[in-house]
């Protein structure tokens, strides 16, 4: 797509773009490279110089059972999130599409924990899940169920899941509604006429339809649990007990800030620049497919 | 909506009841939330904690604001307004003015800042913490706010929404407005920015949302406690270290650091769908 008419001018163009470009080479462009080029290199002991080593780090990197661990944890945490955040937005957009009355007041009351920081998402359902004064984990313990994600691996997994599914159900629910809502009624219309059962028309007709939506949504969802979660990760766990929740991009962040093992770290940093490099491709395919919709 | 389809009577009812048991589950870890910041910490640490709001809501909030953690609220609160702000007002600008050149100009190397610009898209700021972390100390910017907002203010999304935008702007408009005599400078000015308003605004409301709920960068470069930002701010309050906040008053810290966000989306409601929508384009 291009402009017919556009401006003659010497110099206002790059003027223009002059301030986006700058801020991109400094703090984009320029880490990254760091990033590229420090993971071939390894400090010495008493970080005076550093030495090359090529792919030394990442054959380190791979070669160490933590990491791969990570990587195991992460792909674990991002599918129990965006399964439990996608199905349960869903089943309330199912819900809200077929409300006649008050559906707005519904949509307003379930879109606002978008605006909650991951951060915070945290801290309340740390707060819910204290194992000693948690009124959830009081609750469980009532059922004869301890509760203590600070020794317990699957509980700190499933208590970090839940926090962020619970901040994303909101992002999902707005996109499936909107999908719902721009599914021609007649076509609904004309297999109920048919006899169809409404689960039968959900799975045959309207599950299908709204496969651009469930796509779009998934590669988002993915990327959300990938690096949108932090917060939640280091304000709940710090990637405990004995590393269960340490996702990547939290390893990251414990290599190099904490354990201070810069090459380590630049190296991680390449890996994920790749699986994001991945994710947006992907992404794209889908958007550009949408569009074809 | 979907009118003679749906039978009336218990199907209905079904419907309206998985919709509030929806919202109840989602909106519970809130009502505990408020309700603990009204109450004392004695009401909280001996199980099960009251279900109900108490009488300690000023003392509470006022305590949080004044004092704090490491820092007053209050304090926290602005810093985190400045960085959303600044945030916000920098990437609509610089978005602005990049995607006007690129759309409205034939120069050298076009597409080749348009590439550069898109590839941002795939460096998010978790993934380059350490590195950018080096170049922002090497720049003397920690702990300001100039190390907090500039490393955030790229956004190839803002970029393309507006040059998406500008794209549907009739050629007639521009060339009406040559013939009349306006240069550039005029166009944009007169006719591109008054055009783009309830997109910016749009645009306002997300980025907003995400400048305010900034975690990791600000836990990285603000080391002193004047600096912080309130999302990061509370992590410091939780009970690890020797110094113990009770948790009503953070609980009332995280009701304050999650009002702004919420507000402006409740508020502005149909201007957040509308940015949600367009910037996932």
């Amino acid at each position: 797509m291009e402009k017919r008419v556009v401006f003659d001018n010497r110099w206002l163009p790059y003027l223009l773009v002059a301030p986006q470009l700058l801020v991109t080479f400094v703090f984009f462009f320029w880490p990254a490279g760091q990033a590229i080029y420090q993971s071939a290199f390894i400090p010495d002991p008493f970080g005076l110089k550093t030495q090359f080593v090529g792919f030394g780090n990442f054959e380190y990197l791979f070669g160490n059972r933590y990491y791969r661990e990570s990587f195991l944890t992460t792909a674990v945490f991002s599918v129990l999130v965006t399964i439990s955040a996608m199905s349960f937005a869903l089943w309330l957009a199912v819900l809200a599409d077929r409300v006649i009355k008050g559906s707005s007041a519904y949509r307003t009351l379930l879109i606002w924990p978008y605006a909650v920081a991951p951060a915070i998402a945290g801290v309340l359902w740390l707060f819910m899940f204290n194992p000693f004064t948690g009124i959830i984990a009081w609750m469980l313990s009532q059922m004869g169920y301890v509760w203590n994600h600070n020794l317990d691996g699957g509980q700190a997994m499933a208590l970090v899941v839940a926090a962020s599914a619970w901040k994303q159900i909101s992002y999902n629910f707005l996109f499936f509604l909107a999908g719902l809502q721009a599914i021609p009624k007649s076509v609904i219309e004309a297999a109920a006429i048919d006899g169809a059962s409404f689960w039968r028309r959900f799975w045959t007709i309207v599950f299908p339809l709204l496969s651009p939506t469930t796509f779009f949504l998934l590669v988002v969802n993915i990327i959300y649990a990938f690096f949108d979660t932090f917060g939640v990760i280091h304000t709940i766990t710090q990637g405990g007990p004995q590393q269960s929740t340490t996702i990547l991009v939290y390893k990251v962040f414990a290599d190099g800030f904490v354990g201070q093992d810069l090459g380590s770290s630049a190296a991680q940093s390449v890996v994920l620049l790749v699986l994001v490099g991945i994710l947006t491709v992907v992404q794209f395919r889908f958007i550009e497919r949408r569009v074809h919709y | 909506m979907s009118g003679m389809v749906e039978k009336r009577g218990v199907g209905t009812w079904l419907t309206h009841a998985g919709l509030i048991f929806g919202i109840a589950v989602i909106c519970f870890p809130i009502w505990i939330a408020f309700v603990a910041s009204t109450v004392t910490q004695d009401d909280l640490i001996r199980p099960p904690m009251p279900l109900l709001p108490g009488p300690h809501f000023f003392d509470n909030y006022l305590e949080a604001l004044l004092t704090g953690g490491v820092a007053p609220v209050w304090q926290m609160l602005l810093n985190s307004l400045v960085m959303a702000l600044g945030i916000t007002i920098g990437k609509i600008i610089i978005s602005l003015l990049s995607a006007y050149a690129i759309v409205y100009f034939r120069f050298r190397f076009r597409m080749l800042f348009f590439w550069l610009i898109f590839m941002t898209l795939m460096l998010p700021v978790e993934v380059r913490i350490v590195p950018t972390y080096e170049v922002v100390a090497s720049l003397g910017l920690l702990n300001s706010y100039t190390g907090l907002i500039l490393p955030l203010i790229a956004s190839a999304t803002a970029t393309f929404l507006f040059r998406q935008l500008f794209m549907t702007i009739p050629d007639e408009l521009t060339e009406a407005a040559r013939v009349d005599g306006a240069g550039p400078i005029r166009f944009f000015i007169d006719i591109l920015l008054p055009m783009s308003r309830t997109n910016i605004a749009a645009l306002f409301v997300i980025l907003f949302i995400y400048g305010w709920n900034q975690y990791l960068w600000p836990l990285l470069i603000t080391t002193e406690p004047s600096m912080n930002t309130v999302i990061m701010g509370i992590k410091q309050m939780l009970p690890t270290g020797d110094q113990t906040v009770e948790w009503p008053v953070i609980m009332a810290t995280a009701m304050l650091a999650m009002l702004p966000p919420v507000l402006v989306v409740i508020g502005m409601q149909k201007l957040f769908v509308k940015g949600l929508v367009e910037s996932e384009k």
